[in-house]
């Protein structure tokens, strides 16, 4: 069986987010940059499916710049096997990606496909079940548990009450929860044999997909601050306060 | 205009976050139609036709809408989709599952989260998290939406008398089949519809120890809340989590505790009304946005303010 996974670039998540005085984004200009974390669980949960000897063979996809090597090198270091890098300096958006993607599956035929549930940068949660809309696959997103067999996967998904379990026909797109895995790092040995891995570069064009932007960013602005309060000196005056200052509580 | 919400319900009632996308709806302006979709849900048609605001319900009872699959949602959604120039529903798991689907099949964006509209075409959402907000324009024909359950009173769920109009789905796709549902049977209010929410943090130590928490909210009619970090720590479930990657909630107080203040925990809950922290360590980002901060052990403050309730 055939895996293929996603590994979005995006801001570090440790990176303090500043907004550009133009409005115009937010600063990227000499940010650390990483693969999605999202994305790294789906990584994580390719490569074991391969190690538990349920899958032959993990394909890694980036959408982007010509930079998503760098992340496409951290899928390999981390076990996947080669990776494709669709290149373009567009302004990606979810459906253009899902687009690009369906090219892709058109290609290479996994059985399944992995992706993060959402990218920690636009935060729009839709690459997955567009690309599955679009395949006319079926989906189980918010993975928490992937239990895979020949013909279908049985997933456990993390829904606002507590957890859903489905079974999807395979080919499936899954998207990835926090509570999946928990993704391991890269040795040195491995960061090593990655760089023999092979990425193919190919570009929207070559797959015939159209990625023109449907959504225009108007202005990026930081979120309204909220004042700082006040410290009280003990539980009493808090009860105090909420009681007859804030009046939250009877 | 026409604006097409879907609901989101239990077969019996309409969930608040659909009325909040309602009162979206109002917002962009135009006749407002509801699609209910279930399987013995005539007790959710009937609630919808009461919701202020809605002119007509669509209402489809079929076994294929029991339980929100996205594949059925979708070609259902997109069935129903011509004339209509918005497709709306509020951002919980069931409308982030199925609604990217009906916008890929329509082949246009999905603008997901709203939590303002500027214009017909124009709408503010956060993005990395809640460190910024964007104003975005979509130049599609149709715009599908997902609105933030915190951005919008909701509309009131009375006062209004649509039409109910039965409709029917096209024929399953049949590649999902639902299997069960552990859900969690809640003594406590929901998170994403409660007034007061109690949470833990990384301070709590071990899972054990939310049993304070409990006795504090059961006082206070409180939901129980936790961080990412508390999760992640195995503490307690994932449902229970707070942030950009949990719920995102707005209740009239919300109490942290042991919570350091992480940005994805606070873009998740910093627009309660009331804020309070309490923490050891006083220099904690929660700080900075709690209207009231104690600096003290929460082993000491918690038991304490359980007795002052």
């Amino acid at each position: 069986m055939k895996i293929l996974v996603t590994a979005k670039r995006v801001v570090d998540y440790n990176v303090n987010i500043r907004v550009l005085a133009d409005q115009s984004g937010v600063d990227l200009n000499n940010v650390k940059m990483s693969v999605n974390p999202f994305d790294e669980i789906a990584i994580e949960e390719a490569v074991r499916l391969k190690e538990a000897g349920k899958a032959e063979e993990v394909v890694v996809v980036s959408v982007g710049a010509t930079q998503c090597q760098e992340q496409l090198r951290t899928a390999l270091a981390l076990g996947a096997d080669r990776g494709i890098l669709v290149e373009s300096d567009e302004d990606m958006q979810p459906l253009g990606i899902a687009k690009v993607l369906k090219a892709v599956i058109d290609k290479e035929a996994p059985k399944l496909v992995i992706t993060g549930k959402q990218a920690i940068d636009g935060d729009n949660s839709q690459t997955g079940q567009m690309l599955a809309a679009l395949a006319g696959l079926s989906q189980a997103t918010f993975a928490s548990e992937i239990e895979l067999g020949d013909d279908s996967a049985t997933v456990t998904r993390e829904i606002d009450g507590g957890l859903e379990t489905i079974t999807v026909k395979l080919p499936a797109v899954v998207t990835t929860d926090l509570r999946l895995n928990e993704p391991r790092y890269a040795s040195l040995p491995n960061i090593m044999k990655a760089k023999k891995k092979p990425i193919d570069v190919m570009t929207p064009a070559d797959l015939g997909v159209d990625v023109a932007p449907r959504v225009k960013t108007l202005k990026v602005e930081p979120p309204a601050d909220r004042a700082a309060g006040i410290k009280v000196e003990s539980v009493e005056e808090l009860v105090d306060k909420l009681r007859n200052e804030a009046k939250v509580i009877s | 205009m026409s604006l097409l919400v879907v609901a989101e319900h239990d077969q019996n009632t309409i969930k608040v976050p659909t009325r909040v996308a309602v009162a979206a709806a109002q917002a962009i302006g135009g006749e407002i139609h509801l699609l209910v979709a279930g399987e013995g849900c005539q007790g959710a048609i009937d609630a919808a036709a009461q919701i202020d605001g809605v002119t007509k319900v669509l209402a489809v009872d079929h076994a294929n809408y029991g339980h929100a699959l996205a594949e059925e949602m979708s070609a259902l959604i997109v069935s129903l989709a011509e004339g209509y120039t918005h497709i709306l529903t509020a951002t919980t798991t069931s409308g982030k599952n199925y609604m990217p689907r009906v916008a890929a099949l329509l082949d246009v964006a999905q603008i997901s989260d709203i939590m303002a509209v500027e214009s017909a075409d124009t709408f503010k959402r956060p993005i990395y998290a809640g460190n910024a907000i964007a104003t975005v324009q979509s130049s599609d024909a149709v715009k599908v939406l997902t609105v933030r359950g915190t951005a919008f009173d909701p509309v009131s769920a009375e006062g209004g008398s649509a039409s109910v109009e039965v409709r029917e789905g096209p024929a399953s796709a049949e590649l999902s089949t639902w299997v069960r549902e552990d859900v969690v049977v809640l003594e406590r209010p929901e998170l994403t519809a409660a007034s007061i929410i109690v949470s833990g943090g990384r301070g709590m130590q071990n899972g054990e120890n939310f049993a304070m928490l409990e006795s504090v909210a059961d006082k206070l009619g409180a939901a129980i809340g936790a961080s990412r970090a508390a999760v992640d720590a195995g503490f307690v479930p994932n449902d229970m989590q707070v942030g950009q990657t949990g719920k995102i909630v707005a209740p009239d107080l919300y109490i942290a505790v042991g919570i350091s203040g992480a940005i994805q925990h606070l873009a998740g809950m910093k627009d309660s009304k009331v804020i309070v922290a309490i923490n050891k360590d006083e220099d904690a980002p929660i700080f900075q946005v709690a209207d009231y901060g104690l600096v003290a052990d929460l082993f000491k403050a918690v038991p304490e303010l359980d007795s002052q309730l």
